[in-house]
């Protein structure tokens, strides 16, 4: 198939970018998005042109790193699909495709499709440590954990930490993958003690990193590759409340 | 504190001072709606309201308190969230969020210049002082509050205003009737489209019945 793609073209984080036209003739509807980019790459290279830069690594979808807006949508039309993906049968000849990276002030853009998301990081880290007895090896189910407890903070660590919530999010909010966060350590023994400490914390990063304040608009739970609910949010919320009632523990 | 500067915290106080507006909003609406049940009923209803004497201050100062905890926030937050985003993209798409949801700083502050009209409209009565109700008493004695809102609503533009708010409440409580219900923690994944959709019903219920007044007395169905 053949395609018109509109891509975002910057040379560094202080140009001003533009989108710019390319052809991409002769797509295999097999070939995962990103593969299709690979191609008009080498026909850039091959002319001597600068090829477009967007960030890769795994290319099996647990990464997080591909980020792309795809038509107006963080990962493209797909559902529950990270860029890597999402595959050329998804569209049709002749269609035109815009391709844009994140944007939000807490994601700088270094070149072309490519963000700055080390302020995710830092969210992380303010979370801090989880305390666990060192020594020798822990004998097998000595921390019994409940299935449906397990489940939910199996739920939650699906996140990989891709931004596309933050993509999608009409205030640039990284609420979403904060609350993934904070619902899995505070659900489980390897996280509880510390749990007061890290909701305030990591809620107080998402501010001074520069992202947005969550006003319910949902978008991320519709953007989120792997499908992290909202619910995760009620739980951060609720998680600082708990953490307003005084204990001996601070 | 960290109430005040917190995400979450001034998220949460957005949430408390909406909830405590909603019931406010409630309680208002059920006392306007006895305007149906003729001058007798809601005279004595305004007559029962200010003879609480010093409640009815305490009730006010709680109402500012309340209005400029949720105004604040909301315009911190707002100018907050503007900041956070850049250009939008060329394609600009949303899911699932809605129009409700998009415009509550405008919903927000069209309800405000509203209160301020409305206070001094029915509250303060300077707006239109020959049928204000303290100056007009009723058969026995009381300020004639009926035929103030129904000389007032007889009016186009005065009916055309308190539409276009009520309108405008609408808007606001369909994001936020179900906002707060995340807000505080109390939903859960399964229950999120069905407390979004009660919110929203909930919302139409609470419009429909204030634009009912103005539009009612303006047609004579109410007079």
């Amino acid at each position: 198939m053949d395609l018109t793609l509109h891509v975002w073209r910057q040379k560094g984080p202080q140009d001003i970018g533009k989108l710019e036209t390319y052809k991409a003739n002769g797509v295999s509807p097999d070939q995962s998005f990103l593969e299709m980019l690979d191609e008009v790459n080498d026909d850039l290279i091959k002319a001597g042109k600068d090829p477009i830069a967007f960030d890769h690594d795994c290319r099996e979808g647990i990464c997080g790193m591909c980020s792309q807006v795809i038509n107006g949508r963080p990962h493209g039309h797909q559902e529950r699909t990270t860029v890597c993906q999402l595959h050329m049968r998804e569209f049709n000849d002749g269609d035109e495709i815009f391709i844009e990276p994140w944007r939000a002030r807490a994601f700088p853009i270094l070149k072309d499709l490519i963000v700055d998301r080390t302020a995710l990081d830092v969210v992380m880290q303010a979370g801090g440590y989880t305390s666990c007895h060192t020594g020798g090896v822990a004998d097998g189910n000595a921390l019994l954990i409940g299935k449906p407890v397990a489940d939910y903070a199996m739920d939650a660590a699906e996140c990989i930490g891709c931004g596309a919530c933050v993509a999608a999010c009409p205030n640039s909010s990284a609420m979403l993958f904060t609350s993934a966060k904070v619902a899995q350590l505070a659900v489980l023994p390897q996280g509880k003690p510390e749990a007061r400490r890290r909701v305030r914390a990591m809620a107080d990063a998402i501010l001074s990193e520069g992202f947005g304040n969550c006003t319910n608009h949902y978008e991320c739970e519709a953007a989120c590759p792997k499908g992290i609910s909202v619910k995760f949010i009620a739980k951060l919320n609720r998680e600082y409340l708990k953490s307003l009632i005084p204990s001996s523990m601070d | 504190m960290n109430l005040l500067t917190s995400t979450v915290g001034r998220k949460i106080l957005m949430a408390v001072t909406g909830l405590c507006l909603i019931l406010f909003v409630t309680v208002h609406l059920i006392g306007n709606l006895s305007v149906f049940a003729g001058p007798d009923s809601i005279n004595a209803y305004a007559k029962a309201l200010h003879d609480l004497g010093p409640l009815v201050w305490l009730f006010r100062l709680a109402m500012v308190a309340l209005f400029a905890v949720h105004i604040t926030f909301g315009l911190q937050l707002y100018l907050e969230n503007k900041a956070a985003t850049p250009d939008p993209y060329a394609i600009q798409k949303t899911l699932v969020t809605s129009f409700s949801a998009k415009t509550m700083i405008f919903t927000g502050l069209i309800i405000l210049l509203f209160l301020l009209y409305h206070l001094l409209h029915f509250t303060v009565q300077v707006t239109n002082p020959s049928i204000s109700a303290v100056n007009n008493l009723d058969a026995i004695g009381r300020p004639d509050v009926y035929s103030m809102m129904v000389l007032s609503f007889q009016k186009v533009f005065i009916s055309l205003i308190y539409i276009v708010a009520m309108g405008a409440l609408l808007l606001h409580l369909a994001h936020g009737i179900s906002s707060w219900v995340q807000t505080l923690g109390w939903s859960t994944g399964p229950s999120q489209d069905k407390v979004i959709s009660i919110g929203k019903i909930l919302a139409i219920v609470y419009g429909v019945a204030y634009i009912a007044i103005p539009l009612l007395i303006l047609a004579r169905i109410v007079n």
